[in-house]
């Protein structure tokens, strides 16, 4: 009954959809009041219905119904509750549920916060968003369907693969999705604009935070990904350049790129095209990357079993999607107007830059992915493209990337004074390049590389402290204190520093770990010793422990530093009943400059294991800045100038004709004021 | 006038930016192939030595033994016709078994050895590694020709 209530609630939501992909479409193109009053309530409608259907899948994962095929196929009765309710994304089918879910939860959202929209705009941006949803439902009811039964009922589960039984895979993906499907309120409200005809200051405006929140998720998520990678599978590293993780690193590089495009759309007007092409692109490289892990062309931990029918219907969903928003473009875009003309050193340069840096390493990317998939497709051959090559595209390409960014945010719009910005940060280059280069001595043998890259996240850091304080710094006939000029500053701007130092300490902990971590596999017997990294790792004992669905052996080793004991690791090699592959539990020991751990690897006579020892210097410095940057994004997401009330149009044209006067008359100042409204 | 030249210059730097970086990537995406061949592909000599490569086949049964020193593995390859050794020193992946399918990368070393810097296996318990599927099949492909010629004379 429980699969059968589940299933009506999303063929529901699948019409609901259908609802909302075309009626408000139609009544923002007549102009029908009632019409384009459909896509709310179809929106909540659709919300309700699927999470319906997703609470169903929830139930019966918790009661164990094997009667449904996908609960039999992930789900186990000695699994642990937590993961039995996790275990709803543990395979294709449901995690598609929770997809489709999340961009229900996205319709909705748009429907709530954007009451202030013009009728119109809300209209064509919901119908866009249930186009796609059309597409997501369609995908799951007509392909996957979580739902179907298993006829004779399983007396017990397969279990939910032992991999993903961890507090990290638990978040990975509903973060990862709400940043995937959160891209797409970016690409409706592009294309909503398109249709409209009408790209300005204002879309941008109201583009801007849901593209910061989208983001927000995604780096969080994809840095949730790369934790459990690093801790759960204990292969030792955090990055692999493996295609899923490609899958997810275009559209974050690309959302980077509109990000900061907006920015300029929406203080100066410009970039338009150039804005609306990046929130297409980005939400492309999502289907894409929904394709990549869902066909079954790509074979890695992610991958979800083979059906050609799953990857012809998201191939084609994306030629669609791809196809008819380009079109819409080619025929649209020759309408917007250009934006105010900037020189050569300007803000505007800078995020051009940027922008096309960024786009350079999606594209890099998009090579070092596709390419072999395609010799693969057509028969010419076998090849693979390894981190060799990610790496070495990478380095050139972040390089004038970070060199910018401590310039960037400190640059006038429409034209600025080099020479002026490079005299007032002469002092913060000068001394991030000094520590730069001595601080690798501290870490391990020095090396030019990963001096560099000390110099430049200190001078990312260093240049955003630097423009923080000379933008808190009053003028002379100010007498306002110091909390009220960090509050006029605004959260954009706030978000905005999060973010960037996050990106210097994400530079300074890559080359760090890259550059000095340690490895070893080695032969350990009890009482044995091995160094690494300086540390002294001593095996005291071999046991078997019992976990509630897992049995396992157990090491016991301490860690020493110079005759001080640092801390006692516990690795495992669980059994699980389930299932017939072993699986090795890393221990971890975190610290500000280094992480220690040990994995195992197997049994060897004499009561000895194959351990695989690590020590990585600065990796916390990473996930640190994981979490800055998202706090970043949320928080340029939540500046005041966002959720006052939306202008009426001949407000904002009047604007934008000021604008325009203002451009041709005078330069604004370099602490200028952000605009509280 | 002026202000069309220093568009023009602004578009030729950009232009060449754009070459040189197209260049770069390039360049670092040919050096950085991995390409794929088969036992049987070493075997007939047709391997680059010291370039890095992968192979793929199935562990031979009863071919795996740890050295010494208990972190060097030996074990050899097959693609059902001919079997390369391999060398290894480091933690197999937990689903590495003689008679199961493996893919590892390095390169060749005097003496026909294959020194391996990774050895991967399946990740689940339904799926083969798709080049040691590759392997197989090849093999198999071309023992079935070499029995038709026979089999015409």
């Amino acid at each position: 009954m429980i699969a059968e209530i589940g299933l009506f609630a999303l063929i529901l939501a699948f019409l609901l959809a259908i609802a909302q992909g075309t009626l408000p479409l139609i009544g923002a193109a007549r102009g029908d009041v009632a019409l384009m009053a459909v896509g709310r309530s179809a929106a909540y409608g659709q919300l309700v219905f699927l999470g319906i259907a997703y609470a169903m899948l929830t139930y019966a994962f918790v009661t164990d119904d094997f009667s449904i095929a996908y609960v039999a196929n992930h789900s186990n009765s000695l699994l642990p509750l937590q993961y039995k309710i996790s275990g709803v994304w543990g395979g294709h089918e449901g995690s598609l549920l929770l997809w489709i879910l999340i961009l229900g939860f996205w319709s909705a959202a748009v429907a709530t916060f954007s009451r202030s929209l013009p009728r119109e705009v809300l209209a064509r941006v919901l119908g866009v968003m249930g186009l796609v949803a059309i597409g997501f439902i369609g995908f799951t009811l007509f392909t996957s369907s979580p739902f179907e039964r298993l006829l004779p009922a399983a007396l017990e589960g397969r279990d939910l693969n032992p991999m993903l039984q961890d507090p990290g895979l638990i978040f990975h993906p509903p973060m990862l999705y709400m940043g995937y499907v959160g891209f797409s309120v970016a690409f409706a409200f592009a294309i909503a604009a398109l249709i409209g005809g009408r790209l300005d200051a204002a879309w941008a405006r109201w583009s801007r935070p849901w593209t910061a929140v989208a983001w927000a998720f995604l780096t969080f998520g994809i840095g949730l990904g790369s934790w459990w990678a690093y801790y759960v599978l204990g292969w030792g590293g955090w990055w692999f350049w493996d295609p899923v993780e490609n899958a997810s690193f275009m559209p974050w590089l690309m959302g980077t790129a509109l990000l900061h495009s907006l920015a300029v759309t929406e203080k100066r007007g410009g970039f338009k095209n150039w804005t609306v092409m990046l929130a297409i692109l980005t939400f492309s490289l999502v289907l894409l990357a929904a394709f990549l892990v869902r066909s079954g062309v790509l074979t890695s931990v992610h991958a979800f079993a083979v059906d050609p029918d799953r990857g012809l219907y998201l191939l084609a969903f994306m030629a669609v999607v791809v196809a008819s928003s380009l079109t819409l473009f080619a025929w649209r875009a020759g309408k917007v107007g250009l934006g105010g003309g900037f020189q050569l050193v300007s803000r505007e340069s800078a995020l051009l830059t940027n922008n096309v840096l960024l786009a350079v390493s999606a594209a890099a990317v998009l090579l070092g992915t596709l390419y072999p998939l395609f010799l693969d497709a057509f028969g010419l051959g076998k090849i693979s493209v390894g981190p060799p090559y990610f790496e070495a595209v990478f380095l050139p390409l972040m390089l004038p990337l970070l060199l910018l960014l401590g310039f960037g945010p400190r640059l006038r719009w429409k034209q600025d004074s080099p020479t002026e910005q490079l005299w007032r940060l002469r002092w913060i280059f000068g001394v991030s390049l000094v520590f730069g280069m001595i601080w690798p001595f501290f870490v391990g043998n020095w090396s030019f590389l990963a001096g560099i890259g000390a110099f430049l996240g200190l001078w990312i850091i260093g240049s955003s402290l630097k423009d923080l304080v000379d933008r808190l710094r009053p003028r002379r006939e100010s007498t306002q204190t110091l909390g009220t000029r960090m509050r006029r500053l605004g959260r954009s701007y706030a978000g905005m520093q999060f973010a960037h130092i996050g990106v210097g300490l994400a530079v300074i902990g890559i080359t760090f770990v890259l550059g000095y971590d340690d490895e070893r596999d080695v032969r350990m017997a009890v009482g044995e010793t091995v160094e690494v990294g300086g540390y002294a790792f001593r095996l005291e004992r071999l046991e078997e422990v019992q976990g509630p669905n897992f049995d396992a052996d157990q090491a016991t080793v301490v860690v020493y530093r110079d005759g001080q004991r640092i801390t006692t690791l516990q690795p495992q090699m669980r059994y699980y009943f389930s299932q017939q592959q072993p699986m090795a539990h890393t221990s971890l020991h975190r610290g500000l400059v280094r992480d220690l751990y040990v994995n195992m690897g197997e049994e060897l006579p004499g009561n000895a294991w194959v351990m695989r020892v690590y020590y990585k210097p600065y990796m916390n410095w990473v996930w640190a800045a994981v979490v800055l940057m998202t706090i970043g994004g949320l928080l340029a997401a939540s500046d005041r100038r966002y959720r006052i009330r939306v202008r009426r149009e001949d407000e904002v044209l009047e604007d934008d004709a000021k604008l325009a006067a203002a451009d041709a008359v005078k330069p604004e100042g370099n602490a200028e004021p952000k605009p509280a409204g | 006038m002026k202000k069309r030249q220093k568009r023009l210059l602004l578009v030729a730097g950009g232009l060449t930016s754009v070459a040189l970086v197209t260049g770069l990537v390039l360049n670092a995406f040919r050096d950085n192939l991995v390409f794929f061949y088969t036992p049987s592909d070493i075997v007939a000599d047709i391997v680059p030595m010291e370039r890095t490569f992968r192979i793929g086949g199935l562990v031979e049964d009863g071919s795996v033994y740890r050295g010494e020193d208990g972190i060097t593995v030996h074990f050899r390859v097959t693609d059902t016709a001919v079997a390369v050794p391999v060398v290894y020193h480091g933690i197999l992946p937990n689903l590495f078994r003689e008679g199961q399918g493996v893919v590892a990368v390095g390169s060749l070393q005097d003496g026909g050895v294959f020194k391996a810097s990774q050895v991967m296996a399946r990740h689940d318990e339904t799926y083969m590694p798709p080049e040691a599927a590759e392997a197989i099949k090849r093999a198999q492909r071309e023992a079935a020709r070499t029995v038709e010629q026979s089999g015409g004379y």
